[in-house]
């Protein structure tokens, strides 16, 4: 009986054991700090003098101050027209990327490249392919006779920009759709084609549903992403706070201005928003997410 | 096995139809269809580092010429010699490199030895443990960061490494032990159950066994670390001051505040910035996709 016992204690002892370097990092890079940023949210601290509980002061003051609705207005904007089109971006690139024809991995490698690069040097790129006089999109929209706007001087136009920049990395949400597809049942399509059904109706009633888990997952993924937007912001910006991102905004707050309880907050509703939007992505995920053997 | 050939066979005595002519027809049109719209986005893709490139060469007096040429001319190879010499850029690759190496090594290493933890060992709790893993993946380091960053400051480790490379070794995230798990996951059994009777203590197998069997994932994993430390801007925004410790991001970032609209030298910094992610890319292409296919996620 002891024998048994003392097998399970080392049993126990060496999952721990394995798992440790996690459970310290967890309790010192996630859980600690996320109780400590609750704290500082609700303090005054400026990392020069010693932190006062100032209650909810710091939301109070976040709920009047124009910069962080902006930043709001901001970062929602673009995720709501960003995400769903990289969505779609992404598969109806994966579908063209899943025929068979000869010399597709060539097309694979270039379709994906963009979303390998990113960083400071391609926001540095769309800089300068967004420049108003010389840049790359008007020297060709004045080629067939269009002016094109000036895309980061005019706020209206700022937006729009960052949107078509995030368009040309939809590699990723791309590269998942791809693996995806390629993993589909045959037998679906065949029967189908055996039916007479068209292109459209193929991708409508077998792609679609099929793919919908995987759609779920991208979904979410790019919201996150989306909305933590925070390289592009820095080095790009944007006429009169057009593109002040809310990561930027609470970069500032916390590493130009000092403010370490205002930008803590800040974070602390980021995170609640976060968890909110994926919540309600779940809970209303069965009414549009396929899964196979969960019939009802 | 067979089921394709015999398909193919179908397909061969199909075209004895009269019928198939048609068919033939609008499978050429499909496929022509297919191309144009390849070769559509292929292009759509690739202009921007075209543009990249020629601006990269330009000389300076003919930037801002309307309409831009495409060609240089003439070609001005010394704009990367002016860029690479006015800022330190070979420090920035080395601390690039230094703190992504490193940081790589902690992330495959830890990485690795939680999730055969978490994939092979019976222990307590560990079901309600890996999913506790797997909720923070959903928790934005946004939140934690500036606790971090305080705790760091505390300790005197503000403009080093340390930030950067230390909490690497911690497992290195949810993403990668939920990889290596999945790959773990799918290693027999038996292998290990004979290797314990050879009397190899747990470790030995993972060590032993287990890790020269993953080569594949623990390839993945340190491509995808590599590559993320590599094109990371914030944490190294953060923590570090002084320029000599700058990586390549942040230079490439610094180099832009002096060089506002010299944008031959920019787009010439941009691309040396770029190589190596490029290089890496091109080199390990079938590990980025794999890595999509071990994440598990598509079933």
């Amino acid at each position: 009986m002891k024998i048994k016992n003392n097998k399970a204690l080392k049993r126990n002892l060496e999952g721990y054991l394995f798992i440790s370097p996690w459970i310290f990092g967890m309790l010192l890079f996630t859980v600690g700090p996320v109780i400590a940023s609750f704290y500082i949210s609700f303090t005054d601290w400026n990392t020069f003098q010693s932190p006062n509980f100032v209650g909810f002061s710091n939301y109070a003051e976040l709920s009047q101050d124009p910069k962080f609705y902006q930043a709001l207005k901001v970062t929602f904007t673009f995720a709501a027209f960003s995400v769903p089109l990289n969505l779609a971006g992404g598969l109806l690139a994966a579908i063209l990327l899943n025929q068979k024809v000869r010399g597709m991995k060539v097309f694979r490698t270039i379709f994906y490249l963009p979303a390998v690069v990113s960083g400071v040097a391609t926001a540095l790129l769309w800089r300068w392919i967004f420049n108003s006089d010389v840049g790359l999109i008007n020297s060709v929209l004045a080629k067939i006779g269009i002016e094109g706007p000036n895309w980061l001087g005019d706020p209206s136009w700022v937006l729009p920009s960052y949107i078509i920049m995030s368009l040309w990395g939809f590699g990723n949400a791309m590269l998942i759709f791809l693996a995806a597809l390629q993993d589909l049942p045959k037998q679906l399509y065949e029967s189908a084609d055996i039916d007479g059904a068209s292109l459209l109706r193929k991708f409508w009633h077998i792609t679609l549903p099929q793919l919908s888990p995987i759609i779920l997952f991208n979904l979410i993924m790019g919201i996150i992403a989306g909305l933590k937007i925070f390289t592009e912001a820095y080095i790009i910006g944007g006429a009169q706070d057009a593109a002040l991102f809310y990561m930027l905004y609470l970069w500032q707050n916390a590493f130009q201005f000092m403010q370490m309880g205002y930008a803590s907050a800040m974070a602390w509703i980021f995170f609640v928003i976060i968890l909110l939007i994926t919540l309600i992505i779940l809970k209303s995920s069965p009414l549009w997410v396929y899964y196979e053997g969960k019939k009802k | 096995m067979t089921q394709p050939s015999h398909s193919k066979q179908k397909k061969d005595a199909f075209s004895y139809n009269p019928k198939s002519k048609e068919k033939r027809i609008s499978q050429a049109l499909k496929t022509a269809f297919t191309y144009f719209l390849l070769c559509l986005g292929g292009f759509i893709f690739l202009v921007p580092f075209f543009w990249m490139l020629s601006t990269s060469l330009k000389d300076s007096s003919v930037i801002f010429q309307f309409p831009p040429q495409w060609i240089p001319d003439p070609i001005v190879w010394g704009n990367y010699v002016e860029a690479m010499t006015f800022a330190p850029f070979h420090l920035f690759f080395l601390n690039s490199l230094t703190i992504a190496g490193l940081s790589m090594i902690g992330e495959v290493f830890t990485g690795a030895l939680v999730a055969y933890g978490f994939a092979k060992l019976q222990f307590k709790g560990r079901d309600t443990l890996f999913i506790i893993v797997l909720a923070t993946m959903m928790l934005p380091g946004e939140v934690t960061m500036i606790p971090v960053f305080i705790m760091f400051a505390h300790i005197g480790w503000i403009d080093t490494y340390l930030p950067l490379i230390v909490p690497s070794y911690f497992g290195g995230g949810a993403f990668f032990i939920f990889m290596f798990r999945q790959f773990f996951l799918g290693i027999p059994n038996e292998l290990e159950d004979a290797a314990r009777i050879d009397g190899c203590n747990t470790f030995q197998i993972f060590y032993r066994i287990v890790l020269p069997l993953s080569k594949p994932a623990l390839a993945v994993v340190a491509i995808f670390s590599f590559h993320g430390k590599w094109n990371d801007f914030l944490g190294p925004l953060i923590y570090l001051n002084t320029m000599e410790k700058f990586t390549v991001q942040l230079g490439l970032a610094m180099f832009q505040g002096m060089f506002q609209t010299e944008w031959s030298l920019l787009m010439a910094a941009s691309i040396v910035a770029l190589l190596p992610v490029l290089l890496i890319f091109f080199m390990f292409q079938k590990y980025f996709i794999e890595g999509i296919k071990l994440s598990g996620i598509k079933g």
